[in-house]
């Protein structure tokens, strides 16, 4: 367990090593997050909607799709020579490389969504502050559920045309639960509920996450295996 | 130590490989000679495990951790440099550091990369970058060496550094798949000799002190193209 953890690492290692390289994926990622709030901002009307109502939404609406600009550059960094081949035919275990590509897409979907989460509450004016613990902590359940089931659909589409539309059409249907879960206990959060009104959700998020990462990894090996 | 057995791989109707079978012992070279198409790309890709033989198996004494696998692809990370590269590739077959720092130092100085181990690889030329290659299938020591075309794109001194180092490496134990359509380039080193056609070996047998004139007289026979 612990050696397959520690290849797991040296694979996250290498990704994050490789975009710190070449920064195409989180500049477009952060960029991607900046854009849609700015397009959020000016293109609501505050006096119809009050922000408070749909400033959950914005924000996981955002997330979800800046996310997926991290989940599509997972394995399209392996196809270059041939990489992925090498991965497969080493005695790196599939395991490992799933739980490495899992790692990396979790340090890169948290980098943008640090920069996302500040830009969100300087363009809404949403007081998160005295929620920000309990709000980080519900956005590192939901990431932790939809970047397990990305990382398995990114591997899945990466050898069929068209990867990059693929990803979206396949993963968003997966995504609802725990986009709504996020959607509901954020917005509890930032109307000042108390949080236990908010526990149902917060089962549902923890469940997803565990049954998605357990079956992701179990099924991970069936995507990549010709 | 590396054994096939019956090897069938088809890709739709096309039979790449056809009932192919041999056996290599510790310090045996197999040289495996075949025009474009013969199948022999496939023939390593079965023994490095990345494909299933539809029937038949091939067996590797230690395993995936046992193979070294120079293939036309290089595996290596454009944005990586040389030695990082290595340092990767050798952590996934579980050299430790200090083991992997001093096999990496060994090979680039024999490779004559030296000076491009902090270069990114897409800074390489195509034959730095085969050097590079080598480099990567021979950081965890292989007992096991599949060895597609080594030799493209080396130019003549690191051709005859990698012939060097494959001689050393297969004295001391190891065994050596070549595949290649050049007789010249990977007679040298073998012990023994394989024609393959069509997807099938057509001739199989001990180098046993036969030139590269007899050879290549024997391949166009068996083949019925020229080797050279």
């Amino acid at each position: 367990m612990l050696e397959r953890l520690k290849l797991a690492w040296v694979v996250a290692r290498k990704d994050l090593l490789l975009e710190f390289r070449t920064r195409t994926a989180i500049l477009s990622a952060v960029v991607f997050t900046a854009l849609v709030l700015t397009v959020f901002n000016f293109g609501r009307d505050p006096t119809a909607v009050p922000t408070i109502d749909l400033a959950p939404s914005i924000l996981w609406v955002t997330f979800t799709f800046a996310a997926m600009l991290a989940l599509n550059r997972a394995f399209a960094l392996e196809l270059e020579n041939h990489a992925l081949e090498g991965l497969l035919v080493s005695p790196l275990s599939r395991t490992s490389l799933y739980w490495g590509k899992l790692i990396a897409n979790l340090l890169f979907v948290t980098i943008v969504e640090a920069v996302g989460l500040p830009l969100f509450v300087l363009f809404f004016d949403v007081p998160v502050w005295h929620v920000l613990l309990p709000l980080v902590g519900v956005i590192a359940l939901a990431t932790v559920g939809f970047v397990a089931v990305g990382t398995l659909f990114s591997a899945m589409v990466i050898r069929t045309r068209f990867a990059e539309l693929m990803l979206p059409v396949l993963l968003l249907p997966f995504l609802i639960p725990p986009l709504v879960g996020a959607v509901q206990v954020t917005a509890r959060l930032l109307a000042g509920r108390p949080i236990v009104e908010a526990m149902g959700w917060l089962k549902l998020l923890a469940s997803y996450d565990i049954v998605f990462v357990t079956l992701s990894t179990l099924l991970f090996p069936h995507t990549v295996d010709e | 130590m590396l054994s096939a057995e019956g090897l069938t791989y088809a890709f739709g109707p096309v039979r790449a490989l056809d009932g192919i079978s041999f056996r290599l012992e510790a310090g045996h070279t197999l040289a495996v000679f075949g025009p474009n198409g013969a199948g022999k790309t496939t023939l390593l890709r079965v023994l490095a495990g990345q494909l299933r033989p539809q029937r038949g198996r091939a067996e590797v004494r230690g395993g995936r951790a046992a193979i070294g696998w120079i293939s036309h692809q290089s595996f290596l990370y454009g944005h990586l440099t040389v030695i990082e590269n290595l340092r990767f590739w050798a952590s996934l077959y579980g050299v430790k550091r200090a083991a992997r720092d001093r096999r990496a130092a060994e090979l680039l100085t024999r490779l004559g990369l030296v000076e491009r181990a902090d270069q990114p690889v897409a800074a390489l030329s195509r034959g730095l970058a085969q050097r590079a290659t080598i480099a990567r299938a021979l950081m965890h020591d292989p007992a096991v060496l599949l060895l597609d075309e080594p030799f493209t794109g080396l130019d003549l001194a690191a051709a005859a550094e990698l012939r060097r180092l494959l001689a050393e490496l297969v004295g001391a134990g190891r065994v050596a798949v070549i595949t290649t359509h050049n007789v010249d380039e990977g007679l040298e080193l073998a012990t023994d000799i394989a024609f393959q056609h069509r997807g099938r070996f057509v001739q199989l047998a001990p180098r046993a002190g036969r030139d590269r004139a007899q050879v290549a007289d024997a391949y166009r026979k068996a083949v019925g193209v020229s080797g050279a």
